[in-house]
Protein backbone atom coordinates (compact mmCIF):
# COMPACT_ATOMS: atom_id res chain seq x y z
CA UNK A 1 0.00 0.00 0.00
CA UNK A 2 1.06 3.68 -1.03
CA UNK A 3 2.11 5.81 2.18
CA UNK A 4 4.20 7.86 0.73
CA UNK A 5 1.83 11.12 0.98
CA UNK A 6 2.03 10.55 4.91
CA UNK A 7 5.71 12.22 5.18
CA UNK A 8 6.13 14.54 7.80
CA UNK A 9 7.44 17.07 5.65
CA UNK A 10 4.70 16.94 2.99
CA UNK A 11 3.88 19.91 1.70
CA UNK A 12 0.94 21.48 4.01
CA UNK A 13 -0.58 23.72 1.31
CA UNK A 14 -3.00 21.26 0.58
CA UNK A 15 -4.27 21.34 3.95
CA UNK A 16 -3.95 25.58 4.15
CA UNK A 17 -5.98 25.60 1.29
CA UNK A 18 -9.12 24.29 2.92
CA UNK A 19 -8.43 25.96 6.04
CA UNK A 20 -9.15 29.16 3.82
CA UNK A 21 -12.08 27.51 3.25
CA UNK A 22 -13.24 26.61 6.86
CA UNK A 23 -11.63 30.21 8.52
CA UNK A 24 -15.16 32.30 8.47
CA UNK A 25 -17.22 29.38 9.63
CA UNK A 26 -15.33 29.26 13.16
CA UNK A 27 -16.93 31.60 15.72
CA UNK A 28 -15.29 30.56 19.18
CA UNK A 29 -12.39 29.87 20.64
CA UNK A 30 -11.58 26.37 22.35
CA UNK A 31 -13.52 26.55 25.86
CA UNK A 32 -12.19 22.65 27.24
CA UNK A 33 -10.06 22.96 30.17
CA UNK A 34 -6.24 22.63 29.09
CA UNK A 35 -7.14 23.37 25.20
CA UNK A 36 -5.22 26.36 23.80
CA UNK A 37 -7.25 28.25 20.91
CA UNK A 38 -6.99 26.92 17.89
CA UNK A 39 -7.61 28.32 14.15
CA UNK A 40 -10.14 26.73 11.85
CA UNK A 41 -7.73 23.87 10.76
CA UNK A 42 -4.98 22.51 13.57
CA UNK A 43 -1.36 22.64 11.54
CA UNK A 44 -0.19 19.11 11.11
CA UNK A 45 2.28 19.52 13.95
CA UNK A 46 -0.68 20.25 16.10
CA UNK A 47 -2.13 17.08 14.96
CA UNK A 48 0.78 15.06 16.11
CA UNK A 49 0.56 16.12 19.52
CA UNK A 50 -3.18 14.75 19.44
CA UNK A 51 -4.32 11.35 20.82
CA UNK A 52 -5.93 10.91 17.50
CA UNK A 53 -4.16 12.00 14.07
CA UNK A 54 -5.17 11.12 10.59
CA UNK A 55 -3.18 12.57 8.30
CA UNK A 56 -3.74 12.66 4.58
CA UNK A 57 -5.74 9.93 4.17
CA UNK A 58 -7.04 8.46 0.61
CA UNK A 59 -8.97 5.75 -0.27
CA UNK A 60 -10.41 4.43 -3.41
CA UNK A 61 -12.19 1.19 -3.51
CA UNK A 62 -14.10 -0.84 -5.77
CA UNK A 63 -18.16 -0.88 -6.46
CA UNK A 64 -20.10 -4.12 -6.85
CA UNK A 65 -19.89 -3.64 -10.22
CA UNK A 66 -16.11 -3.45 -10.57
CA UNK A 67 -15.72 0.99 -10.86
CA UNK A 68 -13.03 2.66 -8.71
CA UNK A 69 -14.94 4.68 -6.25
CA UNK A 70 -12.69 7.11 -4.54
CA UNK A 71 -14.22 7.64 -1.16
CA UNK A 72 -11.73 9.70 0.87
CA UNK A 73 -9.36 12.50 -0.82
CA UNK A 74 -6.89 13.66 1.73
CA UNK A 75 -8.74 14.03 4.51
CA UNK A 76 -6.69 15.11 7.75
CA UNK A 77 -8.27 15.49 11.13
CA UNK A 78 -7.47 15.11 14.83
CA UNK A 79 -8.54 14.69 18.49
CA UNK A 80 -7.24 15.13 21.76
CA UNK A 81 -7.94 12.91 24.41
CA UNK A 82 -11.34 12.96 25.47
CA UNK A 83 -12.57 15.14 22.97
CA UNK A 84 -15.70 14.31 21.52
CA UNK A 85 -15.25 15.19 17.17
CA UNK A 86 -18.01 14.84 14.86
CA UNK A 87 -17.75 14.10 11.14
CA UNK A 88 -20.50 15.36 9.52
CA UNK A 89 -21.26 14.73 5.63
CA UNK A 90 -23.59 13.94 2.69
CA UNK A 91 -24.90 10.13 2.04
CA UNK A 92 -21.80 8.77 0.68
CA UNK A 93 -18.75 10.96 1.17
CA UNK A 94 -16.85 8.51 3.09
CA UNK A 95 -17.47 8.30 6.21
CA UNK A 96 -18.07 5.04 7.25
CA UNK A 97 -14.67 4.14 5.42
CA UNK A 98 -12.86 6.97 7.66
CA UNK A 99 -13.92 4.86 10.51
CA UNK A 100 -13.33 1.51 9.46
CA UNK A 101 -9.79 2.87 9.12
CA UNK A 102 -9.37 4.61 11.79
CA UNK A 103 -10.94 1.31 13.49
CA UNK A 104 -7.76 -1.25 12.01
CA UNK A 105 -10.78 -2.64 9.57
CA UNK A 106 -9.69 -1.24 6.46
CA UNK A 107 -6.05 -0.33 4.60
CA UNK A 108 -5.83 3.09 3.17
CA UNK A 109 -4.45 3.50 -0.18
CA UNK A 110 -2.60 6.58 1.19
CA UNK A 111 -2.06 8.36 4.46
CA UNK A 112 -1.51 7.51 7.80
CA UNK A 113 -3.50 7.19 11.27
CA UNK A 114 -1.66 7.14 14.55
CA UNK A 115 -3.51 6.78 17.63
CA UNK A 116 -4.43 4.27 20.26
CA UNK A 117 -6.83 0.78 19.29
CA UNK A 118 -10.14 2.35 18.24
CA UNK A 119 -13.29 0.26 18.42
CA UNK A 120 -16.22 0.45 16.43
CA UNK A 121 -19.93 0.86 16.76
CA UNK A 122 -22.18 0.36 13.89
CA UNK A 123 -25.17 2.08 13.23
CA UNK A 124 -27.17 -1.07 13.14
CA UNK A 125 -26.73 -1.95 17.25
CA UNK A 126 -25.82 -5.86 15.74
CA UNK A 127 -26.28 -7.40 19.00
CA UNK A 128 -26.16 -11.46 19.04
CA UNK A 129 -29.83 -12.53 19.31
CA UNK A 130 -28.82 -15.70 21.09
CA UNK A 131 -27.01 -13.25 24.18
CA UNK A 132 -29.11 -11.23 26.52
CA UNK A 133 -28.55 -7.25 26.87
CA UNK A 134 -26.26 -8.07 30.07
CA UNK A 135 -24.16 -10.92 27.93
CA UNK A 136 -23.90 -8.61 24.67
CA UNK A 137 -22.93 -5.89 26.79
CA UNK A 138 -20.23 -8.51 28.74
CA UNK A 139 -18.81 -9.66 25.23
CA UNK A 140 -15.82 -7.10 24.80
CA UNK A 141 -15.03 -8.10 27.81
CA UNK A 142 -15.25 -12.13 27.26
CA UNK A 143 -13.30 -11.38 24.22
CA UNK A 144 -10.46 -9.49 26.06
CA UNK A 145 -10.20 -12.68 27.50
CA UNK A 146 -12.30 -11.65 30.75
CA UNK A 147 -14.26 -15.12 32.54
CA UNK A 148 -17.97 -15.01 32.42
CA UNK A 149 -18.86 -14.20 35.67
CA UNK A 150 -16.12 -10.74 36.46
CA UNK A 151 -17.45 -9.79 32.91
CA UNK A 152 -20.89 -10.41 33.35
CA UNK A 153 -20.60 -8.50 37.15
CA UNK A 154 -18.59 -5.22 35.37
CA UNK A 155 -21.42 -5.32 32.80
CA UNK A 156 -23.57 -5.18 35.59
CA UNK A 157 -21.88 -1.91 36.95
CA UNK A 158 -21.97 -0.39 33.77
CA UNK A 159 -25.72 -0.97 33.23
CA UNK A 160 -26.79 0.55 36.59
CA UNK A 161 -24.71 3.85 35.45
CA UNK A 162 -26.12 3.91 32.36
CA UNK A 163 -29.35 3.70 33.33
CA UNK A 164 -29.82 0.06 31.82
CA UNK A 165 -30.86 -1.87 34.93
CA UNK A 166 -33.63 -3.59 35.01
CA UNK A 167 -32.89 -4.79 31.38
CA UNK A 168 -30.31 -7.51 31.70
CA UNK A 169 -31.51 -10.37 31.33
CA UNK A 170 -34.16 -9.12 28.08
CA UNK A 171 -33.54 -10.55 24.93
CA UNK A 172 -31.86 -8.08 21.77
CA UNK A 173 -35.90 -8.77 20.11
CA UNK A 174 -37.46 -8.13 23.20
CA UNK A 175 -35.70 -4.71 23.36
CA UNK A 176 -36.77 -1.25 21.59
CA UNK A 177 -34.31 0.25 19.03
CA UNK A 178 -33.00 2.53 21.56
CA UNK A 179 -32.56 0.49 24.22
CA UNK A 180 -30.71 -1.81 21.52
CA UNK A 181 -28.05 1.03 20.89
CA UNK A 182 -27.50 1.30 24.55
CA UNK A 183 -26.70 -2.19 24.88
CA UNK A 184 -24.55 -1.62 22.00
CA UNK A 185 -22.99 1.36 23.55
CA UNK A 186 -22.43 -0.42 26.80
CA UNK A 187 -20.79 -3.11 24.59
CA UNK A 188 -18.49 -0.19 23.07
CA UNK A 189 -17.70 1.14 26.63
CA UNK A 190 -16.39 -2.02 27.87
CA UNK A 191 -14.30 -2.90 25.21
CA UNK A 192 -12.03 -0.72 27.17
CA UNK A 193 -10.38 1.20 23.82
CA UNK A 194 -10.07 4.87 24.57
CA UNK A 195 -11.32 6.03 21.15
CA UNK A 196 -14.79 5.15 20.21
CA UNK A 197 -15.74 5.52 16.47
CA UNK A 198 -19.76 5.85 16.53
CA UNK A 199 -20.69 5.42 13.06
CA UNK A 200 -24.70 7.00 12.56
CA UNK A 201 -25.36 5.73 15.94
CA UNK A 202 -28.82 7.08 16.30
CA UNK A 203 -29.72 7.05 12.41
CA UNK A 204 -32.29 4.03 12.77
CA UNK A 205 -34.34 5.83 15.06
CA UNK A 206 -37.68 8.12 15.14
CA UNK A 207 -36.93 11.81 15.92
CA UNK A 208 -37.76 11.45 19.65
CA UNK A 209 -35.99 8.21 20.55
CA UNK A 210 -33.12 9.67 18.86
CA UNK A 211 -33.11 13.45 20.90
CA UNK A 212 -33.32 11.26 24.05
CA UNK A 213 -30.75 9.03 22.58
CA UNK A 214 -28.26 12.09 22.20
CA UNK A 215 -29.10 13.48 25.50
CA UNK A 216 -28.28 10.24 27.06
CA UNK A 217 -25.07 9.95 25.35
CA UNK A 218 -23.81 12.66 26.36
CA UNK A 219 -24.39 12.50 29.78
CA UNK A 220 -23.21 8.87 29.54
CA UNK A 221 -19.43 10.15 27.70
CA UNK A 222 -19.95 12.69 30.33
CA UNK A 223 -19.22 10.03 33.12
CA UNK A 224 -17.44 7.78 31.39
CA UNK A 225 -15.86 10.24 29.04
CA UNK A 226 -13.24 9.07 25.78
CA UNK A 227 -12.14 10.47 22.72
CA UNK A 228 -15.05 9.96 20.07
CA UNK A 229 -15.35 10.18 16.48
CA UNK A 230 -18.49 10.68 15.65
CA UNK A 231 -19.83 9.82 11.97
CA UNK A 232 -23.10 11.62 11.42
CA UNK A 233 -25.24 12.98 8.62
CA UNK A 234 -27.32 15.00 10.97
CA UNK A 235 -25.39 18.14 11.51
CA UNK A 236 -27.78 19.54 14.88
CA UNK A 237 -26.39 16.39 16.39
CA UNK A 238 -23.11 16.73 15.47
CA UNK A 239 -23.48 20.14 17.23
CA UNK A 240 -25.40 19.16 20.35
CA UNK A 241 -23.00 16.52 21.01
CA UNK A 242 -19.28 17.32 19.84
CA UNK A 243 -16.55 19.38 20.65
CA UNK A 244 -15.86 20.26 17.14
CA UNK A 245 -17.48 19.44 13.57
CA UNK A 246 -15.49 18.43 10.33
CA UNK A 247 -17.76 18.89 7.77
CA UNK A 248 -16.78 16.61 4.47
CA UNK A 249 -17.43 17.13 1.02
CA UNK A 250 -19.77 15.22 -1.27
CA UNK A 251 -17.70 12.26 -2.76
CA UNK A 252 -15.08 12.42 -2.88
CA UNK A 253 -14.88 13.41 0.73
CA UNK A 254 -13.03 16.39 1.82
CA UNK A 255 -12.72 18.37 4.33
CA UNK A 256 -14.50 21.47 3.62
CA UNK A 257 -14.04 23.39 7.46
CA UNK A 258 -14.17 22.67 11.04
CA UNK A 259 -15.94 24.49 13.77
CA UNK A 260 -15.44 24.51 17.03
CA UNK A 261 -18.21 24.30 19.14
CA UNK A 262 -17.99 26.17 22.24
CA UNK A 263 -21.78 26.28 23.57
CA UNK A 264 -22.28 25.25 27.01
CA UNK A 265 -23.73 22.01 27.65
CA UNK A 266 -26.38 20.72 28.59
CA UNK A 267 -27.59 21.15 24.62
CA UNK A 268 -30.35 21.23 22.93
CA UNK A 269 -31.45 20.63 19.39
CA UNK A 270 -33.75 23.54 19.33
CA UNK A 271 -31.18 26.06 20.87
CA UNK A 272 -30.53 29.59 19.10
CA UNK A 273 -26.39 29.19 19.10
CA UNK A 274 -27.30 25.30 17.74
CA UNK A 275 -29.77 26.15 14.83
CA UNK A 276 -26.77 29.12 14.18
CA UNK A 277 -24.33 26.85 13.85
CA UNK A 278 -26.18 24.42 12.17
CA UNK A 279 -26.52 26.88 9.62
CA UNK A 280 -23.33 28.14 9.13
CA UNK A 281 -22.07 24.14 8.59
CA UNK A 282 -24.88 23.78 6.10
CA UNK A 283 -23.81 26.64 4.31
CA UNK A 284 -20.40 25.21 3.70
CA UNK A 285 -21.88 21.81 2.23
CA UNK A 286 -23.82 23.72 -0.20
CA UNK A 287 -21.13 25.61 -0.76
CA UNK A 288 -18.26 23.39 -1.02
CA UNK A 289 -19.81 20.28 -2.05
CA UNK A 290 -20.99 20.90 -5.42
CA UNK B 1 -66.49 -17.61 21.09
CA UNK B 2 -64.71 -20.22 19.46
CA UNK B 3 -61.89 -21.95 21.10
CA UNK B 4 -58.74 -22.65 19.18
CA UNK B 5 -58.67 -27.00 19.02
CA UNK B 6 -55.65 -27.92 20.28
CA UNK B 7 -52.54 -28.56 17.83
CA UNK B 8 -52.88 -32.63 17.45
CA UNK B 9 -56.72 -32.39 16.62
CA UNK B 10 -56.29 -32.01 12.92
CA UNK B 11 -53.23 -34.30 12.61
CA UNK B 12 -55.72 -36.94 14.50
CA UNK B 13 -58.59 -36.48 12.69
CA UNK B 14 -56.79 -36.82 9.36
CA UNK B 15 -55.40 -40.26 10.70
CA UNK B 16 -59.02 -41.70 11.65
CA UNK B 17 -60.48 -40.37 8.08
CA UNK B 18 -57.36 -42.56 6.66
CA UNK B 19 -57.84 -45.35 8.96
CA UNK B 20 -61.64 -45.62 8.37
CA UNK B 21 -61.04 -45.44 4.49
CA UNK B 22 -58.29 -48.35 4.82
CA UNK B 23 -60.62 -50.43 6.75
CA UNK B 24 -63.52 -49.79 4.24
CA UNK B 25 -61.51 -50.61 1.46
CA UNK B 26 -60.37 -53.60 3.12
CA UNK B 27 -63.92 -54.76 4.31
CA UNK B 28 -65.57 -54.22 1.10
CA UNK B 29 -63.58 -57.29 -0.11
CA UNK B 30 -60.88 -54.35 -2.30
CA UNK B 31 -58.00 -56.58 -1.12
CA UNK B 32 -57.36 -59.68 0.46
CA UNK B 33 -55.63 -59.37 4.04
CA UNK B 34 -52.56 -61.32 3.17
CA UNK B 35 -51.94 -58.11 0.59
CA UNK B 36 -53.14 -55.06 2.83
CA UNK B 37 -54.21 -55.96 6.15
CA UNK B 38 -57.44 -54.30 7.70
CA UNK B 39 -56.63 -51.40 10.78
CA UNK B 40 -58.28 -53.71 13.02
CA UNK B 41 -56.05 -56.83 12.25
CA UNK B 42 -53.26 -54.79 12.09
CA UNK B 43 -54.60 -53.21 15.79
CA UNK B 44 -55.66 -57.00 16.93
CA UNK B 45 -51.36 -58.22 15.24
CA UNK B 46 -50.21 -55.15 17.74
CA UNK B 47 -52.07 -56.36 20.40
CA UNK B 48 -51.08 -60.30 20.40
CA UNK B 49 -47.64 -59.79 19.92
CA UNK B 50 -46.72 -56.78 22.78
CA UNK B 51 -44.05 -58.51 23.79
CA UNK B 52 -41.82 -59.65 20.59
CA UNK B 53 -42.63 -56.16 18.58
CA UNK B 54 -41.94 -54.36 21.84
CA UNK B 55 -38.61 -55.92 22.05
CA UNK B 56 -37.57 -55.39 18.44
CA UNK B 57 -38.94 -51.90 19.38
CA UNK B 58 -36.33 -51.13 21.92
CA UNK B 59 -33.39 -52.22 19.49
CA UNK B 60 -34.33 -50.05 17.01
CA UNK B 61 -34.94 -47.32 18.61
CA UNK B 62 -31.76 -47.81 20.55
CA UNK B 63 -30.10 -47.75 16.99
CA UNK B 64 -32.28 -44.57 16.02
CA UNK B 65 -31.17 -42.61 19.03
CA UNK B 66 -27.20 -43.81 19.07
CA UNK B 67 -27.25 -44.14 14.96
CA UNK B 68 -28.80 -40.20 15.32
CA UNK B 69 -26.47 -39.19 17.79
CA UNK B 70 -23.68 -40.12 16.09
CA UNK B 71 -24.32 -38.51 12.68
CA UNK B 72 -24.95 -35.24 14.55
CA UNK B 73 -21.44 -35.57 16.60
CA UNK B 74 -19.64 -36.35 12.84
CA UNK B 75 -21.82 -33.85 10.89
CA UNK B 76 -20.97 -30.91 13.01
CA UNK B 77 -17.50 -31.71 13.29
CA UNK B 78 -16.88 -32.47 9.99
CA UNK B 79 -18.91 -28.80 9.26
CA UNK B 80 -16.62 -26.91 11.26
CA UNK B 81 -13.85 -28.54 9.86
CA UNK B 82 -14.96 -27.60 6.62
CA UNK B 83 -15.86 -24.04 7.46
CA UNK B 84 -12.47 -23.34 8.86
CA UNK B 85 -10.52 -24.84 6.09
CA UNK B 86 -11.09 -23.98 2.53
CA UNK B 87 -8.42 -27.16 1.94
CA UNK B 88 -10.04 -29.61 3.75
CA UNK B 89 -13.73 -28.27 2.11
CA UNK B 90 -12.05 -28.68 -1.26
CA UNK B 91 -11.02 -32.17 -0.42
CA UNK B 92 -13.47 -33.48 1.85
CA UNK B 93 -16.93 -32.03 -0.02
CA UNK B 94 -17.22 -33.87 -3.15
CA UNK B 95 -16.31 -37.19 -1.53
CA UNK B 96 -19.16 -36.59 0.87
CA UNK B 97 -22.03 -35.75 -1.53
CA UNK B 98 -20.99 -39.10 -3.39
CA UNK B 99 -20.83 -41.06 -0.44
CA UNK B 100 -24.52 -40.46 -0.45
CA UNK B 101 -25.02 -42.42 -3.39
CA UNK B 102 -22.82 -45.50 -1.89
CA UNK B 103 -26.19 -48.12 -1.74
CA UNK B 104 -25.79 -49.63 1.95
CA UNK B 105 -25.89 -53.12 1.50
CA UNK B 106 -22.87 -53.18 -1.26
CA UNK B 107 -20.87 -52.14 2.24
CA UNK B 108 -22.83 -53.51 5.24
CA UNK B 109 -20.81 -56.79 4.94
CA UNK B 110 -17.78 -54.80 5.56
CA UNK B 111 -18.56 -53.20 8.13
CA UNK B 112 -19.62 -56.40 9.94
CA UNK B 113 -16.57 -57.65 8.96
CA UNK B 114 -14.63 -54.96 10.97
CA UNK B 115 -17.23 -54.41 13.80
CA UNK B 116 -18.82 -57.75 14.36
CA UNK B 117 -22.22 -58.39 14.62
CA UNK B 118 -22.98 -55.84 17.61
CA UNK B 119 -25.26 -52.39 17.02
CA UNK B 120 -21.69 -50.42 15.86
CA UNK B 121 -22.25 -51.24 12.31
CA UNK B 122 -26.18 -50.26 12.28
CA UNK B 123 -25.21 -47.35 13.69
CA UNK B 124 -22.42 -46.42 11.29
CA UNK B 125 -25.11 -47.17 8.51
CA UNK B 126 -27.63 -44.70 10.79
CA UNK B 127 -24.69 -41.84 10.75
CA UNK B 128 -23.58 -42.86 7.11
CA UNK B 129 -27.32 -41.40 6.06
CA UNK B 130 -28.09 -39.06 8.56
CA UNK B 131 -24.66 -37.39 9.13
CA UNK B 132 -25.36 -35.59 5.29
CA UNK B 133 -28.42 -32.83 5.91
CA UNK B 134 -26.98 -32.41 9.44
CA UNK B 135 -23.40 -31.36 7.01
CA UNK B 136 -24.66 -28.94 4.86
CA UNK B 137 -27.17 -27.42 6.80
CA UNK B 138 -24.73 -26.63 9.73
CA UNK B 139 -22.14 -25.40 7.15
CA UNK B 140 -24.79 -22.89 5.80
CA UNK B 141 -25.62 -22.25 9.17
CA UNK B 142 -21.91 -21.47 9.95
CA UNK B 143 -21.80 -19.19 6.83
CA UNK B 144 -24.19 -17.23 8.01
CA UNK B 145 -23.00 -14.60 10.22
CA UNK B 146 -23.49 -11.50 8.80
CA UNK B 147 -20.21 -9.62 7.62
CA UNK B 148 -21.35 -6.28 9.58
CA UNK B 149 -21.39 -8.99 13.10
CA UNK B 150 -17.86 -10.33 11.86
CA UNK B 151 -16.50 -6.87 11.38
CA UNK B 152 -17.67 -6.16 14.52
CA UNK B 153 -16.08 -9.03 16.51
CA UNK B 154 -13.40 -7.52 14.69
CA UNK B 155 -12.76 -4.84 16.16
CA UNK B 156 -13.18 -5.96 19.51
CA UNK B 157 -10.05 -8.01 18.75
CA UNK B 158 -12.32 -11.45 19.08
CA UNK B 159 -9.93 -14.53 17.79
CA UNK B 160 -10.79 -17.50 14.99
CA UNK B 161 -11.64 -19.39 17.89
CA UNK B 162 -13.57 -16.90 19.90
CA UNK B 163 -15.47 -15.47 16.49
CA UNK B 164 -16.46 -19.42 16.28
CA UNK B 165 -17.19 -20.09 19.74
CA UNK B 166 -19.62 -16.60 20.14
CA UNK B 167 -20.93 -15.69 16.81
CA UNK B 168 -20.67 -18.35 14.47
CA UNK B 169 -21.87 -21.71 16.53
CA UNK B 170 -25.17 -20.10 17.72
CA UNK B 171 -25.36 -18.51 13.92
CA UNK B 172 -25.75 -21.94 12.67
CA UNK B 173 -27.26 -23.79 15.46
CA UNK B 174 -31.12 -23.33 14.28
CA UNK B 175 -29.51 -24.53 10.43
CA UNK B 176 -28.13 -27.51 12.32
CA UNK B 177 -31.21 -28.31 14.10
CA UNK B 178 -33.11 -28.16 10.38
CA UNK B 179 -30.64 -30.64 9.02
CA UNK B 180 -31.45 -32.67 12.38
CA UNK B 181 -34.90 -33.06 11.82
CA UNK B 182 -34.31 -33.75 7.99
CA UNK B 183 -31.76 -36.66 9.50
CA UNK B 184 -34.26 -37.30 11.75
CA UNK B 185 -36.92 -38.18 9.37
CA UNK B 186 -34.26 -40.35 6.87
CA UNK B 187 -32.93 -42.25 10.40
CA UNK B 188 -35.85 -44.29 10.79
CA UNK B 189 -35.89 -45.68 7.49
CA UNK B 190 -31.59 -46.00 8.12
CA UNK B 191 -32.79 -47.73 10.87
CA UNK B 192 -34.22 -50.30 8.43
CA UNK B 193 -31.93 -50.16 6.00
CA UNK B 194 -29.34 -50.75 8.69
CA UNK B 195 -30.87 -53.93 10.01
CA UNK B 196 -31.77 -55.52 6.86
CA UNK B 197 -28.44 -55.01 5.39
CA UNK B 198 -26.05 -56.03 7.96
CA UNK B 199 -25.85 -59.28 9.18
CA UNK B 200 -26.57 -59.53 12.42
CA UNK B 201 -27.46 -62.21 15.33
CA UNK B 202 -29.26 -62.45 18.52
CA UNK B 203 -32.58 -63.12 19.41
CA UNK B 204 -34.49 -59.77 19.06
CA UNK B 205 -32.57 -58.00 15.63
CA UNK B 206 -34.85 -55.10 15.56
CA UNK B 207 -38.49 -53.68 13.73
CA UNK B 208 -36.86 -53.63 10.20
CA UNK B 209 -35.34 -56.89 10.19
CA UNK B 210 -38.41 -58.35 11.69
CA UNK B 211 -41.00 -56.45 8.81
CA UNK B 212 -38.87 -58.26 6.50
CA UNK B 213 -39.33 -61.97 8.16
CA UNK B 214 -42.84 -61.12 8.62
CA UNK B 215 -43.68 -59.48 4.98
CA UNK B 216 -41.73 -62.86 3.57
CA UNK B 217 -43.45 -65.15 5.57
CA UNK B 218 -47.30 -64.16 5.34
CA UNK B 219 -47.54 -62.29 8.26
CA UNK B 220 -48.69 -59.39 6.78
CA UNK B 221 -50.89 -58.40 9.94
CA UNK B 222 -47.69 -58.30 11.85
CA UNK B 223 -45.58 -56.35 9.49
CA UNK B 224 -47.94 -53.51 9.10
CA UNK B 225 -47.67 -53.26 13.29
CA UNK B 226 -44.18 -52.56 13.46
CA UNK B 227 -44.59 -50.38 10.99
CA UNK B 228 -47.29 -49.06 12.71
CA UNK B 229 -44.58 -48.74 15.53
CA UNK B 230 -42.02 -46.92 13.36
CA UNK B 231 -44.49 -44.59 12.29
CA UNK B 232 -45.47 -43.59 15.82
CA UNK B 233 -41.76 -43.30 16.99
CA UNK B 234 -40.39 -40.93 14.12
CA UNK B 235 -43.12 -38.58 15.49
CA UNK B 236 -42.61 -38.49 18.48
CA UNK B 237 -39.02 -37.94 17.79
CA UNK B 238 -39.64 -35.10 15.27
CA UNK B 239 -41.44 -33.48 18.17
CA UNK B 240 -38.89 -33.83 20.66
CA UNK B 241 -36.31 -32.38 18.51
CA UNK B 242 -38.59 -29.63 17.56
CA UNK B 243 -39.10 -28.78 21.81
CA UNK B 244 -35.50 -29.25 21.91
CA UNK B 245 -35.13 -26.49 18.83
CA UNK B 246 -37.24 -24.26 21.21
CA UNK B 247 -34.93 -24.69 24.24
CA UNK B 248 -32.06 -24.51 22.77
CA UNK B 249 -32.21 -21.53 19.90
CA UNK B 250 -35.34 -19.25 21.33
CA UNK B 251 -34.24 -16.27 19.74
CA UNK B 252 -35.73 -17.64 16.06
CA UNK B 253 -38.66 -16.72 15.93
CA UNK B 254 -39.70 -17.97 12.73
CA UNK B 255 -39.15 -21.60 12.79
CA UNK B 256 -38.31 -23.55 9.63
CA UNK B 257 -41.04 -25.38 7.28
CA UNK B 258 -42.14 -28.27 8.55
CA UNK B 259 -41.16 -27.78 12.16
CA UNK B 260 -43.68 -29.68 13.99
CA UNK B 261 -45.48 -26.85 16.34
Amino acid sequence: MAHGSSSPGADPSNLWGNAREGSDVTTATRSRAGASPVGPLRTPAERRGAELAVERLEHTYRSERGAPVRALDDVSLSATAGELVAVVGPSGCGKTTLLEVVCGLLEPDGGTVAGPAAVLMPQRDLLLPWLDALENAALSLRLAGRRRGPALAAARELFCELGLDGFERARPDELSGGMRQRVAFARTLLSGKRLLCLDEPFAGLDAITRSEMQQWLAGSLQREPRTVLLVTHDVEEAIVLCDRVIVLSRRPGRVLAELEVALPRPRRAGDAQVAALRARALAQLGGGGA
Amino acid sequence: MRRALPRFVPAVLLAVALLAAWELYCDLGGVQGAVLPAPHAVASALWDNAGLLGHNFAVTAEEVVLGLALALAAGLAMAVAIHLSPLLRRAFYPLAVGSQAVPIPVIGVLLVFWWGFGIFPKLVVIALICFFPVLVTTIDGLASLDPERAKLLRTLDASRWQTLRFAELPAALPAALSGARIALAVGVIGAFIAETSTPTTGTYTGLGREIVLDAGGFQTARAYAATALLFAFAIVCFHSLAVAERRLAPWRRTAAPGAAR
